[in-house]
């Protein structure tokens, strides 16, 4: 149904502990991202979607653990191949286009060089005709498209994506799948967390459940929707509330 | 009551007049603080910036001194400075007393600390919206300052007025290492002081009136661009 290239880095997780005062909020015995298409990372509130997210992008370094991309320990150098986006959009208090070129700057691109980029990017987020607007004054759904549009300015090997549609209609949704999915086929690897089960149906390629800190469970989508194997799951797909 | 009236009508005419030594007055005030508030800006807001990203022990308390010096009593700031530049003092030989220069020095000692801790607070709340984004961009906490700065620049004017607002109303520090000298180092405040202390009212009405009008402006921006900034956040809430 969905082509996607198969080049995009693996990412390995072994041991990853988090705990605060006594309690344990993440738990990760194993977790190896490495198949094709969007991972996407399911699961109720508290479950340590966001935290593992984090941890994976080296925001949080955990207690204990590892975490490799292509066999190699993360580093700050992996960190500049990497990019997220946010539930909440954090835009600079700059134009639209300012918010681009802020970052395609730090790629050392040149002053016409970061234009043409910047353009070619709002032209593709269909933001073009509000490149001159403060950022502060796009809706909610134009905000989230430049964020992902500035994560995509740096041509990510990965991009995590923390709930990015949780606050927006459909159509502003819908938008940002479009988005998200382009990157996917030009081998970025996606990796995002959500609430919505029919997200993950739509984007997903791999499914990862999340419950109490731990992994409940891993698939390829099709089996975790017709067949899944945990408890945890089938209880998750029923719609019962998993806490 | 008719004196004050005669005064008054006085000192419009001295405005509306453009009296020389008026605007002579006015020019060397607005020189002075205007120069004070850029040097406090240039060494406040990036120490400000700095102590909001940087986490060291000792941090609190930097930060509770630095809130504590906001309120300095001008007259002992006036008082360390005529020390540090006066002939047996530590600066004596730079023979800066009794100048327009000394003026300036006391001035942005009053006001750094002022403009240090209103962008502490600023760029502390800009910097817990943006730390997570810019540290994913690989941008580290302290190479993230000029982007803060930027990115406050509107609060940071207010910052700035506030400063200039403290700077042209003071008198006790300016007194005392400019000494008031006419054609000199004499400013608004120090020549309101002596003018009615001569009973010069008419001067010293005139002076009093132009400074209320900058004290007023300088205000009515900062509140026009306040909420302005509050919009702008509430929008991003």
């Amino acid at each position: 149904m969905r082509d996607f290239m198969h080049i995009s880095p693996r990412i390995e997780a072994t041991g990853l502990r988090i705990g605060r005062n006594g309690a344990s909020l993440l738990n990760v015995a194993h977790l190896v991202l490495d198949g094709p298409g969007p991972t996407l990372i399911l699961g109720p509130n508290g479950a340590g979607k966001s935290l593992l997210l984090r941890c994976l992008h080296g925001l949080i370094v955990p207690d204990e653990g590892r975490i490799t991309m292509e066999g190699v320990p993360l580093s700050t150098t992996h960190r500049a191949r990497q990019a997220m986006v946010f539930q909440k959009p954090v835009l600079l208090r700059r134009s639209v286009m300012a918010n681009l070129t802020y970052v395609l700057r730090r790629q050392g691109l040149g002053w016409r060089a970061r234009r043409l980029r910047a353009v070619q990017l709002l032209e593709e987020g269909g933001l073009a005709a509000k490149a001159r607007q403060s950022a502060q004054s796009l809706s909610g759904g134009e905000a989230q498209r430049l964020a992902i549009l500035r994560a995509l300015a740096i041509e990510p090997e990965i991009l995590f994506l923390d709930e990015p549609t949780s606050a927006l209609d459909p159509s502003a949704t819908q938008a940002i799948e479009g988005l998200i999915l382009a990157a996917a086929r030009r081998g970025t690897r996606i990796v995002m967390v959500t609430h919505d089960i029919g997200q993950a149906r739509r984007l997903g390629a791999d499914i990862v459940l999340m419950n109490g800190g731990q992994v409940a469970e891993q698939a390829r989508v099709g089996t975790f929707f017709t067949d899944p194997q945990s408890a945890a799951a089938r209880r998750y797909l029923a719609g019962a509330l998993v806490i | 009551m008719q004196d004050f009236s005669q005064e008054f009508m006085s000192a419009i005419g001295l405005i509306l007049s453009g009296d020389s030594d008026l605007w002579e007055i006015v020019l060397l005030s607005l020189r002075v603080s205007l120069l004070a508030v850029v040097i406090a800006a240039l060494i406040g807001m990036p120490l400000g910036a700095a102590l909001a990203v940087a986490r060291f022990p000792g941090r609190r308390a930097v930060v509770i001194l630095l809130n504590a010096l906001m309120g300095l009593p001008p007259v002992v700031v006036g008082l360390l400075v005529y020390l540090c530049l006066s002939r047996s003092g530590p600066l004596g030989v730079l023979q800066l007393l009794y100048t327009p220069t000394a003026m300036i020095i006391a001035q942005v000692v009053l006001v750094t600390p002022i403009i240090t801790a209103l962008t502490r607070q600023t760029i502390e709340t800009l910097d817990a919206e943006y730390a997570e984004q810019l540290r994913s961009l690989g941008i580290s906490r302290l190479a993230s300052v000029p982007t803060l700065l930027w990115d406050a620049r509107l609060a940071l004017l207010t910052a700035f007025l506030a400063g200039f607002g403290r700077a042209i109303a003071e008198v006790g520090a300016v007194i005392m290492v400019g000494g008031n000298i006419n054609h000199v180092t004499r400013v608004m405040t120090t020549t309101i002081a002596l003018e009615t202390s001569k009973g010069n009212l008419a001067l010293a009405l005139a002076l009093g009136a132009i400074l209320i009008f900058i004290a007023v402006t300088v205000t009515a921006v900062v509140s026009l661009l306040a909420p302005q900034e509050r919009a702008s956040e509430m929008r991003h809430a």
